[in-house]
């Protein structure tokens, strides 16, 4: 769960400011399951402080991918890393999707970086279940198409695909989601996972949503990843340890 | 490396090191044990316990500042009887000595919690987090009222034979007033310091970017601080000190016991390094062989000044 060999491979810029980070990691690689995350220490330095969790976004062998947009100053550091650049690694954290089960038809709803934990997923039940993907950003520099087939495409201004956000493209191309046993898995900003949650509870689709928060240990000591319950009312649930992966009915959002 | 020895005393509680894993740090320790041995550790120092179970406060709870970060997290806590029921199989089976943290909105409240958990074998002290709001007062914080703290280390100390911390809030102009009101009051030790109080705003939204607006500041940012209230107590108190605030590497541990304290406790650190504990203990070891120190203990509170 504590990975202090893992080392950068490649950095690839994938769209925008979008870039994907292949890095060695064989025991992470062997365990970690598609949704589940890591806590990644950017620097040796006291600068920044906190690891930064990212969602494992593929697995190909000894190696791990990140899907990473470049934001702030810990993913300036992570993405200027350099090929053999040693990373301190916690993971694999938190649960991940559940991907077995009773459906026929899984629904990928996901918007700007929530794109991250897909080609995973995709990989992994490619074959044994059908599958429709829908990406959404705010303009074509957001939309990520790596590791998908064939997805449909929305982008808030209508630079590329629908002009509208991914819920709205769910609703227009309903019919593809009917007379099939479906199940939504979605990951992207809060908004959107509402809208999802909402789309999802009208239609009386199964629905997983990856959630994110700001967080410091990534294994449950902390606290600081709150996330409201819809069953009890007197605690929070936790991001890392009971998410990210939460069924879109246990969480308020 | 054999024959230097680490064990330090806080009163009548022997550490077999001076290293604690400080409370909301380490929950109740059995998150942690994943990464580190327990038994090779000073000791834990729970999550805050209550009365009775807290919900905490809503997202967001944290954010980071410059080496450091803020949290505000409400003392989220399964509550005394819960944590009985449910938390002392697994603290049981650890042999590290366990100091329970103790928050309570009312003098009462801090009793009754001591009243109740003194009566477990395997809580070997109490560490009393005295930076909570006083409901009767108005909210106001009983960290930074000299009467309220003596009260309710006198009240606390009522009832039980176990050591006392009383854990001092720095967000007071003169923090040694405080640990000698808690020895005048017979508390057996003091903690400092616990966070000091900051706020960080997004300049887009113009929203403070925790919920509660402000939070606790914690990290290698208050180090320096920290240091200095643990100085200023030991000039003016004689206090077994437990050192807290930034501590990330073994170098700190050592500083900090040259400055005053008995032993430390490292928190915001267990988030980056949830093996730090054990780093600490092998760096302050090695120290002492090099620097010829044959009990780590000589070094608290030898500082050249």
């Amino acid at each position: 769960m504590f990975n202090k060999n893992s080392s950068v491979e490649e950095i690839i810029n994938l769209n925008g400011s979008v870039y994907l980070i292949k890095i060695y990691s064989p025991e992470i690689a062997k365990q970690i399951k598609p949704g589940q995350f890591l806590n990644v220490k950017v620097s040796d330095s006291l600068a920044p402080l906190l690891r930064r969790p990212f969602s494992v976004s593929n697995v190909e062998g000894d190696y791990l991918f990140l899907m990473v947009n470049l934001l702030g100053e810990g993913t300036k550091i992570l993405t200027s890393k350099k090929k053999g650049d040693p990373l301190d690694i916690l993971g694999p954290l938190g649960n991940g999707f559940n991907l077995d089960g009773d459906y026929e038809l899984a629904v990928f709803a996901a918007g700007g970086i929530g794109e991250a934990p897909f080609p995973f997923v995709y990989k992994t039940i490619k074959g044994a279940k059908e599958i429709i993907s829908f990406i959404g950003g705010k303009t074509a520099k957001e939309v990520v198409e790596y590791g998908i087939e064939n997805p449909y495409i929305s982008t808030d201004d209508g630079s590329l695909g629908f002009k509208g956000n991914v819920v709205q493209l769910m609703e227009q191309k309903k019919e593809l989601l009917s007379s099939k046993k479906i199940k939504i898995f979605a990951c992207g900003p809060t908004p959107m996972l509402k809208a999802v949650q909402g789309f999802a509870a009208k239609n009386n689709y199964e629905c997983e949503i990856s959630t994110e928060s700001a967080m410091a240990c990534g294994f449950g000591i902390c606290q600081g990843c709150a996330i409201a319950s819809a069953h009890q009312s007197e605690k929070y649930l936790l991001v890392c340890k009971d998410g990210p992966v939460f069924n879109a009915k246990d969480v308020v959002l | 490396m054999k024959g230097i020895d680490l064990s330090v005393k806080i009163g009548k509680l022997t550490l077999k090191n001076p290293i604690l894993l400080a409370s909301g740090t380490v929950g109740y320790g059995n998150e942690i044990s994943e990464f580190i041995d327990l038994e090779k550790i000073g000791g834990i120092v729970t999550k805050s316990l209550s009365l009775k179970p807290r919900k905490g406060n809503p997202p967001q709870r944290i954010t980071e500042t410059a080496s450091g970060m803020l949290n505000a997290i409400g003392l989220a806590n399964v509550g005394v009887e819960v944590f009985l029921k449910e938390k002392i199989p697994f603290l049981k089976k650890i042999n590290a000595p366990l100091i329970c943290n103790i928050a309570a909105s009312s003098v009462e409240e801090y009793v009754e919690c001591t009243r109740i958990l003194t009566t477990e074998d395997w809580i070997k002290a109490f560490e009393i987090n005295v930076s909570c709001p006083n409901v009767k007062e108005g909210g106001l914080e009983f960290g930074n009222n000299l009467s309220a703290v003596g009260k309710i280390t006198s009240s606390v100390k009522a009832v039980t034979d176990k050591p006392v911390i009383i854990k001092l809030s720095p967000n007071v102009s003169r923090i040694s007033d405080f640990a000698k009101v808690v020895k005048e009051e017979g508390g057996d030790a003091v903690s400092a310091i616990n966070t000091l109080v900051g706020t960080a705003f997004n300049i887009w939204t113009r929203k403070p970017k925790i919920y509660n607006i402000t939070g606790g500041l914690s990290g290698p940012a208050i180090k320096p601080v920290a240091l200095a209230k643990v100085l200023e107590i030991s000039r003016n108190v004689d206090i077994p000190i437990i050192g807290i605030g930034g501590i990330t590497k073994w170098e700190d541990v050592i500083e900090f016991m040259i400055c005053g304290a008995y032993a430390v406790e490292i928190g915001t650190v267990n988030f980056i390094n949830p093996r730090a504990a054990i780093e600490m203990s092998e760096g302050i070891e090695k120290y002492c062989e090099q620097a010829g120190i044959t009990e780590i203990k000589k070094i608290t509170g030898s500082y050249q000044i």
